[in-house]
């Protein structure tokens, strides 16, 4: 139903990484979730259109001015790591990817 | 006082008449919280400075319904300043800087946020059980689950550690763990409360709702929770009405429809007995009941499934490490630290969908299965939409079991999401919809499901209150807190 190699795949597309011993697991509970969710095939949907939102989806407008929300430090509140004011991360380019 | 036999008006009247203050109410609510909690598990977080918020509402004076009343709110609701975790250790330590709409605008109306309540991991589940803070536990059988996502708020309210509480509901999180634990809640009509502040699950689906052991709590508190906000604009321009002042319990000429595909197969007889029991007391009422058809009901779990599971997969992927919450450590470079960050902080129910959702996204499923099950939405919504051109309710149980026991289905996803079947409809159709408990079946609460037409949030009302003062539930003791006091 649904292979070792596409659960890794889609592991990937997830930012997501398991252990051998899970994506076993994974792979049969997913394979049968998948399986029940395969079912929707035998319903004709020919010239059905689909429903992504609820709710009315009009746009909506505003007058055009600037909303005081949070300063820059309560939203930096949270950031894990600093460095003056600014969110500080790993390595983003990495060496090898220089070459 | 024993706040079980408290509603929100008789609370209201203490308070006027100075035979209790705010404060008062806020540290019992603290004292009976804290002594709970090792055998119920429903808070995450107590405000810490409720019973000061609780003083200044003193010194102002008591004013609306909701003025010094302790509420508890679902952890997944954001408030400035008391920490929101999900119930996920990807925001164990999140401190948010503002507050959700709802919250706003309860702490306008002078409500005291007691605390924040536990849930299933980003709500996703069933039973409380995927919190990383451990499971919450039944009022009425401490070994069996409060059912979820809502559980902490559902047991919170049972055990009468506050009157009300808000909750979610994206497929049923509010209505189930409302049946488990004998109380009312409501998940009111998509777009009828404001979901901004509110962490995202599925954003076609969620909504919040109130949570109490009287129907006329709830009325009370939807109204202030209610209305448009310009922070969502989804939510409806519609006015909102004074649900409680307008509780009508007539229910002479009322048209139930109870679609026979709610009596799903292996459906305990003892929640048929009850729910059965309930539709003759609405017939003795005056209400007329027909047994209707919705064919496409057989495929509701998988369209959920499928699009509560996509829509998590995207509005999940903000969660990296980065800007808040937990952060992996050694990690080399970015993209591991995103990869480490999800991998350690995501529990496995929540990376399950995350994966089921991005199986169904991705290049060579997505018709299969994402649009697939947006068209089969709508043919269900339609179908639904047809029952309610006719009649006024959609009536059946809220849950095809009692309570089940703590560990009996964490290792079964499919169980668990069968679990869901009849109460996902109404948020595949964004219809308003209640659990009223109905009765017991093998000593656990039933709920008796009521769906209403968009925005008639009043009917759904209407008919609960009328079921409650016919059977007043509401004077039951939890049998695991038989023998307290």
């Amino acid at each position: 139903m649904i292979s070792k190699d596409e659960i890794l795949h889609v592991a990937t597309l997830a930012n997501l990484k398991f252990q051998d011993d899970e994506v076993d697991s994974f792979v049969s509970q997913l394979g049968k979730i998948v399986g029940m969710e395969s079912q929707l095939s035998s319903v004709d949907t020919t010239g059905i259109e689909p429903t992504y939102n609820m709710g009315d989806t009009n746009s909506v407008f505003r007058e055009d001015k600037g909303i005081r929300t949070q300063t820059r430090e309560q939203l930096l509140e949270n950031v894990p790591e600093t460095d003056n004011n600014l969110i500080k991360v790993p390595t983003i380019v990495d060496k090898e990817d220089d070459e | 006082m024993d706040i079980k036999k408290e509603t929100i008006a008789s609370l209201h009247e203490k308070l006027v008449n100075k035979d209790v203050t705010a404060q008062d109410l806020a540290s019992q609510a603290i004292d009976k919280i804290n002594a709970d909690e090792k055998k119920i598990n429903s808070f995450i977080t107590v405000n810490d400075k409720a019973t000061e918020d609780a003083k200044k509402i003193d010194e102002d004076g008591i004013k609306g319904p909701l003025s010094g009343i302790p509420i508890a709110i679902k952890d997944n609701i954001v408030t400035n300043g008391i920490k929101t975790t999900a119930a996920s250790k990807i925001l164990y330590n999140f401190m948010p800087v503002y507050s959700a709409t709802v919250l706003e605008k309860l702490e306008a109306a002078g409500a005291i946020d007691i605390g924040k309540t536990n849930l299933d991991e980003f709500a996703m589940g069933s039973s409380t059980e995927t919190s990383y803070f451990g499971t919450t536990h039944n009022a009425w059988d401490f070994d069996r689950v409060p059912g979820g996502s809502s559980g902490g708020s559902a047991a919170a309210v049972a055990t009468g550690e506050v009157v009300a509480a808000l909750g979610t509901d994206t497929g049923g999180s509010i209505r189930q763990p409302s049946a488990f634990n004998g109380i009312f809640g409501i998940k009111p009509t998509y777009g009828r409360v404001s979901r901004w502040g509110v962490i995202a699950f599925a954003s076609s689906l969620d909504q919040v709702g109130v949570m109490s052991k009287r129907v006329e709590d709830s009325a009370t508190v939807l109204s202030v929770i209610a209305g448009h906000d310009d922070h969502d604009s989804t939510s409806s321009e519609k006015e909102v009405p004074d649900y409680r002042a307008n509780l009508n319990k007539d229910m002479h000429g009322v048209k139930i429809a109870v679609p026979k595909e709610f009596y799903h197969e292996g459906t305990h007889p003892e929640v048929l007995d009850a729910v059965n029991k309930a539709l003759d007391q609405y017939r003795a009422m005056g209400a007329t009941v027909d047994e209707v058809s919705l064919p496409t009901l057989k495929h509701a779990v998988e369209v959920y499934y499928i699009l509560a599971s996509s829509e998590a997969s995207s509005n999940l992927q903000r969660y990296d490490g980065v800007r808040y919450g937990f952060r992996a450590k050694d990690v080399k470079n970015i993209k591991e630290l995103f990869v480490n960050s999800r991998s350690e902080g995501f529990g496995d129910e929540v990376k399950r969908r995350i994966m089921l959702g991005t199986f169904a996204l991705s290049a060579g499923a997505y018709d299969a299965y994402f649009k697939k099950a947006a068209q089969v939405r709508t043919i269900f919504i339609n179908e639904m939409s047809n029952v309610l051109k006719d009649y006024d309710l959609i009536m059946g149980p809220a849950t095809t079991t009692p309570a089940f026991k703590i560990g009996e289905k964490v290792d079964d996803p499919l169980a668990m999401y069968m679990n869901d079947i009849l109460t996902i409809p109404a948020n595949l159709a964004g219809l308003p919809a209640a659990s009223v408990p109905a009765g017991l079946a093998d000593g656990m609460p039933v709920g008796l499901q009521i769906i209403g037409k968009p925005f008639a949030e009043q009917d759904v009302f209407n008919a609960a209150y009328a079921l409650q003062e016919e059977n007043k539930f509401y004077e039951q003791i939890p049998t695991a807190l038989k023998g307290e006091d």
